[in-house]
């Protein structure tokens, strides 16, 4: 149930929202992370950012369940 | 509630959801407002953090009330850790305000019923951690700081919620005195396809956070149990 739930969701963001960008201008080419001032690459910076916390959070995660496990153990 | 600690699916949603909440945030068509301009992006985050702040706040107060009905030392860990998340949380809530204040009203801070409101609740519970801290024995402790929180919640909702809105109170914040509401921008469908999701996620991320150190907590209780036990 749990992992249909999330599958839905998932189908859902995605399919909310589409951003189209505009190829072309001038000379400059592969002009996704140029477009609107260069907004994507704050984008991409901030995503990184919050990957990255929170893989940290996830490993925190994994380290108590190993002490737990340890703790169990003895 | 404890066996969800280990799920993972719901850890997985708050990535999701967070992810999506920086993208959309970013990246979604927004109202042009005067003042504002871009800045109305920070409802995602500056009010969604509130938000979150509002309801793992009262996943704490619950527990606490729990824990006088039910005085179990794990009650008392989930009113504690909860608190905790929630605080760190109100502090993000009020440094991002202070920040779009300075940008937008002109100043870091200004004399504000709601300002002060949330400035006086942050301050009310700190003030629980620290009476937590003077309290040497676990049970006074858990006892004391669970009645004390019961009334710093009831504190929480005049201070944020009815004084800035009394009639004759004037506020610069959105919501208050005859500033047009949250509803206004609220109306906008594309900021509410973010900003529902967002605050879900931030409230995920907060209760993720909690629900870790909840944990140590637990082990910490084994521990010293063995400890007495092996003498």
């Amino acid at each position: 149930m749990c992992k249909k739930l999330i599958v839905a969701l998932v189908a859902i963001l995605a399919s909310s929202n589409l951003w189209a960008q505009n190829a072309g201008g001038d000379i400059e080419m592969a002009d996704a992370m140029r477009a609107n001032g260069m907004i994507y690459v704050v984008v991409a910076v901030a995503a990184v950012v919050m990957i990255g916390l929170l893989a940290f959070v996830f490993a925190t995660d994994r380290k108590i369940s190993r002490v737990e496990k340890e703790l169990k153990e003895k | 509630m404890i066996a969800l600690f280990y799920k993972s699916w719901w850890k997985v949603l708050t990535v999701i959801l967070l992810l999506y909440t920086i993208l959309g945030g970013f990246l979604m068509p927004v109202p042009k407002l005067p003042i504002l301009h871009e800045t109305i992006r920070n409802m995602n985050f500056h009010v969604a953090l509130w938000f979150a702040m509002m309801i793992i706040l009262t996943f704490s107060v619950v527990y606490s009330i729990r824990y006088l009905r039910n005085p179990t030392p794990q009650n008392d860990d989930f009113a504690v850790e909860t608190a905790n998340v929630g605080i760190v949380i109100g502090m993000l809530g009020i440094t991002t305000g202070s920040i779009w204040a300075r940008f937008t009203w002109g100043d870091w801070w200004v004399q504000d019923p709601k300002l002060n409101g949330a400035a006086v609740a942050m301050l009310i519970y700190l003030a629980y951690l620290i009476l937590r801290g003077s309290l040497p024995d676990q049970q006074q402790r858990a006892r004391i700081s669970a009645i004390y929180n019961i009334f710093a919640y009831g504190m929480l909702i005049p201070l944020l919620y009815i004084l800035p809105r009394l009639k004759g109170v004037d506020s610069l914040h959105p919501g208050q005195g005859g500033n047009p509401g949250f509803s206004a921008y609220d109306l906008d469908n594309n900021l509410r396809k973010v900003f529902y999701p967002a605050v879900f996620g931030w409230t995920l991320l907060g209760l993720w956070i909690a629900s870790l150190r909840i944990r140590i907590r637990m082990v910490e209780h084994t521990l010293s149990e063995k400890m007495a036990v092996n003498g």
